[in-house]
């Protein structure tokens, strides 16, 4: 009766949230939240910086260099944009497994495996999110640069540095991808207390023990998470607009 | 400007996941639902860890999927409970040694209206009966886990057959957790299968009350599996057997009795179990 009406009670919106969060959190709780928050943060911020390293020269060399089969790998990263994370985290179970092919690199129930699962879901998104832009782009501006005497290649930082706007849009993409994600982080880290809890595990972990306004909790500061980092990055982007405008 | 400020974020995020991991020992437990989220492994790991230095790192999931993760290598030691399937284990070879370090036991639990009239009764055959024909719904875990054993064997016994069950209405077979199956239970007024120590600390319970118990039959023995070092040389059984052995210890054995929620006792040292 009395989780019934603390749950209901969350309908009063998020100061009941908050109150929930810290009647829940003794010096331990305390502990063992914060390490799960810097967790889900560190993890989805190390998977979306790869997933970037990668994805945005990708999706430019991708508009600017062409080639047979440019369609068909086009088409098969926006496909990949609907990859189901559980799907993900199987086959990178049964690839980490100590009995799968990479099972020597003893990487699984470990963090590292879990940003390379979230990478993996990132990359298609922000491969085809900067590929659209950049192949606008490449339209536009193909005969400037190249007139400038830059390469293709060279043509790739001067688009993205062009783009800066829009790629911002495409790694927070990537990073809501990755910070939202459940279904590969729980079976690839294995959701153990204190190593690789992060908050979408945790959230499902207290569902499953039915203490559903500590999940709602909890959910309510990873949106809050999501807020504030997609306000940090517009912010710092603000500056670099202005400061970038006069180029274009 | 950009391109900087992108490499410091990389960097910083990597250093950042570089701090995580600690040089201390660990072993990786592959444990059951109902031990972790009953809190039990929450309340005794840390003692242990706090006397010997060594992590326990638990994963939990059904007793089925934990003896595969440790099958493929995944895990240096088991704690589960399902006796047929680790005798399986046992026979094919994965393990070395497996004994009872505590026991608690099933109840079946269904909504306060109790549509098929069971409350108050011992005998879990005859109430699965009475469940059967009256067709009240009834959730199933489906998850290949040890209480989804022990309710198939119950099933069976009055005569119904996974297959029979499967192509009736009021058996619904979730594919989840115990928490997942007592919030379906609570959401659709429906019976369920609980082990006790879930049961007790599940706190969405709704209209949800103990309507069988104290049937011998709904023993529940949870039992620790240290690994074969034929079958899984790279386990590190040393550090696991340090936590086997200190389960069955008497300071173990009093961790685990004296883990209570709301005053009541969750689990029972093996010492006390019923022969």
């Amino acid at each position: 009766m009395q989780g019934l009406r603390s749950t209901l009670g969350l309908t009063s919106g998020w100061p009941a949230c908050s109150t929930t969060l810290l009647r829940a959190l003794g010096p331990t709780e305390l502990h063992d939240f914060l390490q799960i928050v810097g967790l889900s943060i560190s993890v989805s911020l190390a998977a979306t910086a790869l997933a970037a390293a990668i994805g945005l020269p990708f999706g430019a060399a991708l508009a600017i260099f062409p080639f047979r089969g440019r369609r068909l790998i086009v088409v098969l990263i926006n496909a990949l944009l609907g990859l189901p994370p559980v799907v993900v985290g199987l086959i990178l179970y049964l690839a980490l497994s100590r009995s799968g092919p990479l099972g020597f690199l003893a990487l699984l129930f470990t963090p590292a495996a879990m940003v390379i699962a979230q990478t993996i879901l990132a990359i298609p998104i922000i491969t085809a999110l900067v590929h659209r832009s950049s192949e606008r782009a490449w339209a536009r501006y193909a005969d400037e640069l190249i007139c400038d005497g830059s390469s293709r290649t060279q043509a790739i930082p001067q688009i993205l540095l062009m783009l800066r706007a829009e790629l911002l849009t495409a790694v927070l993409a990537g990073f809501g991808r990755t910070v939202s994600e459940v279904g590969a982080v729980i079976l690839v880290g294995g959701n153990i207390r204190g190593l690789t809890r992060t908050m979408t595990t945790a959230i499902a972990l207290q569902t499953s023990q039915g203490d559903l306004s500590l999940a709602l909790a909890l959910g309510a500061v990873l949106v809050g998470i999501s807020i504030s980092v997609s306000a940090t990055v517009f912010a710092l982007a603000g500056g670099a607009r202005t400061a970038g405008s006069d180029e274009v | 400007m950009m391109k900087s400020r992108w490499l410091l974020a990389l960097v910083a995020s990597v250093a950042l996941i570089n701090t995580a991991p600690a040089a201390e020992p660990s072993i990786v437990l592959a444990s059951t639902t109902s031990v972790e989220s009953s809190g039990l492994l929450a309340r005794i790991v840390p003692q242990f860890t706090a006397k010997t230095g060594i992590a326990v790192d638990v994963v939990a999931q059904g007793t089925g999927k934990a003896l595969d993760t440790a099958r493929r290598g995944d895990a240096d030691l088991v704690l589960v409970h399902d006796p047929e399937a680790e005798q399986k284990f046992m026979d094919g070879g994965d393990g070395a040694t497996r004994r009872q370090i505590a026991w608690n036991d099933f109840i079946i639990v269904g909504p306060l209206a109790d549509p098929a009239h069971i409350r108050g009764g011992n005998d879990s055959v005859t109430a699965l009966k009475a469940i059967a024909s009256a067709r009240a719904a009834f959730v199933s875990r489906g998850d290949n886990s040890g209480t989804n054993a022990a309710e198939l064997r119950l099933w069976k016994i009055v005569g119904q057959t996974p297959d029979i069950l499967a192509s009736a209405a009021w058996y619904r077979d979730i594919g989840g957790g115990m928490g997942q199956a007592l919030n379906a239970a609570s959401a659709m007024d429906a019976y369920t299968l609980s082990d006790r120590g879930s049961w007790l600390s599940f706190q969405n319970k709704g209209s949800l009350v103990i309507a069988v118990e104290g049937d011998p039959r709904l023993v529940n023995r949870y039992d620790v599996i240290e690994l074969s070092p034929q079958k899984h040389a790279d386990a590190k059984r040393a550090l696991a057997k340090i936590f086997a052995d200190w389960l069955a210890s008497s300071e173990g054995q009093q961790a685990i009795g004296a883990y209570r929620v709301n005053g009541q006792k969750l689990f029972n040292p093996s010492a006390e179990a019923p022969k």
